[in-house]
């Protein structure tokens, strides 16, 4: 049995309530579906004196398109992401990448802007008190040391976000609200390469929204996942891709992003590869993905063997988004 | 200081007192005496938590209890009706899905969501559907086997009780 620490539970009924609350209090913490959250108080990793819920925002669940942007509000379902018609015609990659995260009853609670938001993972921070005490701590929490890299002085817990490559490679951004300001942050300067806290957000804002591009006719997208089960499991890589070809069958555009092995999501550079055959783009950029990626023990899971799947997964995705059909 | 929880658990509005950060799981279990909803990893791994809110499967070990005001709780004891058992019940019953019953409850609210949205699911769609609960004994077979008999596909492999093996007369024993 896991308790959770004492804190105050607050249920705002509108956004501007919960911004204010937040404002208000200055030891507080959002919590949506609390599949990350409640997990990580339980393992006293976070123990916030104020929970500000979103539960009540369903102004917040939304999926539409507008102006030539697809608008995802923050508290929509995972479980909805996979079954949505909008996403599943216009962002397919996201459907697949929602269909995956975790299980049946963890998608139907939580939510797209806790995924976003979802804190990193390692081997040595997903514990009990007892277990991490008995390690003596680490730099993510209470400690000094990193176990993963001996002499590191800056935590490489690993994101984990499905949704996070697929909305990097679509050139997602994300609105940020805090009482007095609004701003509108792409997803790829979204997050930082820190482990402890991985993202830019600031404590009295919310991410009230994701807002995509609409897909322009004829970008192909997809997501692969890796990982030991089916199901409830998070990400031992992760990789998006969204391509183009030109009127002669060759490489127009391709963005790729890989997660699950460093504290951020990555995009992998493939600057050169416009203008190339189908097959020698795919092979150059899993080539590409090998050479800018560096798993490491922070997951449970052999990173050479992650390491070595990632030209695989970058191939298969590729190979996959050109065979989807075309929009 | 206890917090006095307004729930809506099986049809009726109840309240419950328990501390403020107690989860959903232990208002039901340790406030309403609803035991069938087990506590597994009660870190939202295994499933054996399972309830339906607004008819959603969700895990009641990471839900808070003060988010579930203002949701239809469904828990194991809420499936059956003065009628009688629920057809999904009565599958594992006859088909014997469960051995040591850990993860019994929480498979069969899973399979009662299913059902519920899908009444003639595929052997894939049954997995995919359970796919958030782990039986540690059984090698799901039967489980899988159950759902399909409740959803009227298959008639139960009707094996009768296990024969034990006596050692013979004489035998070196």
């Amino acid at each position: 049995m896991l308790t959770l620490p004492p804190f105050t539970h607050h249920a705002p009924t509108s956004v501007d309530e919960a911004l204010a609350l937040l404002a208000q209090h200055k030891d507080a913490l959002l919590i949506a579906g609390g599949t990350d959250l409640v997990p990580n108080m339980k393992h006293g990793l976070r123990s916030p004196a104020h929970l500000v819920s979103l539960r009540g925002l369903s102004s917040l669940a939304y999926t539409r398109e507008e102006n030539g942007e697809i608008l995802l509000g923050a508290t929509t379902l995972i479980q909805t992401l996979a079954d949505d018609a909008l996403v599943k015609k216009r962002l397919p990659a996201l459907a697949e990448a929602a269909a995956q995260i975790a299980g049946p009853q963890l998608r139907r609670m939580g939510t797209l802007g806790g995924n976003l938001c979802l804190d990193t993972r390692c081997v040595y921070i997903n514990q009990t008190h007892f277990w991490r005490r008995a390690l003596g701590f680490c730099l993510k929490k209470d400690g000094t040391v990193c176990h993963v890299v001996k002499s590191g002085k800056r935590c490489v817990a690993a994101a984990s976000n499905d949704t996070a490559p697929v909305l990097m490679t679509l050139g997602a951004s994300v609105v940020l609200q805090s009482k007095h300001n609004v701003r509108r942050v792409p997803l790829t300067e979204f997050y930082v390469s820190d482990g402890i806290r991985n993202t830019v957000i600031g404590d009295d804002e919310i991410l009230v929204e994701a807002r995509i591009p609409a897909p322009r006719t004829g970008l192909c997208m997809a997501y692969e996942k890796l990982r030991q089960r089916e199901a409830i499991d998070f990400p031992a890589l992760g990789v998006a891709v969204t391509l183009s070809l030109d009127a002669q069958g060759l490489l127009e555009t391709i963005r790729l992003a890989v997660t699950g092995l460093a504290a951020r999501p990555q995009m992998v550079r493939c600057d050169d590869l416009a203008g190339r055959t189908v097959d020698e783009a795919t092979a150059e950029a899993a080539r590409h993905a090998f050479k800018q990626c560096h798993p490491l023990t922070n997951i449970n899971i052999d990173p050479e063997w992650r390491r070595e799947m990632i030209p695989i997964f970058v191939r298969r995705a590729i190979r996959r988004a050109l065979s989807s059909p075309r929009r | 200081m206890a917090t006095l929880f307004e729930l809506t658990v099986n049809n009726e509005r109840v309240q419950v007192a328990m501390s403020p950060q107690a989860t959903l799981l232990e208002a039901l279990r340790y406030g309403l005496s609803l035991t069938g909803s087990k506590q597994g990893c009660d870190k939202g791994d295994c499933g054996a938590c399972t309830v339906l809110a607004d008819g959603a499967p969700i895990l009641s070990c990471i839900t808070l209890a003060a988010d579930a005001v203002g949701r239809r709780i469904t828990t194991i004891e809420g499936l059956a009706s003065p009628q009688g058992l629920d057809a999904v019940q009565e599958a594992f019953d006859v088909c014997g899905a469960l051995q040591c019953g850990f993860c019994q409850s929480g498979m069969m609210v899973s399979a009662r969501a299913l059902l519920n949205v899908n009444s003639d699911p595929s052997l894939v769609e049954i997995k995919h559907a359970l796919s958030g609960n782990l039986c540690r004994c059984t090698g799901y077979t039967k489980i899988f086997e159950a759902v399909q008999v409740a959803a009227g596909q298959r008639k139960p492999r009707l094996t009768g009780p296990p024969t034990l093996a006596l050692p013979r007369k004489g035998g070196g024993e």
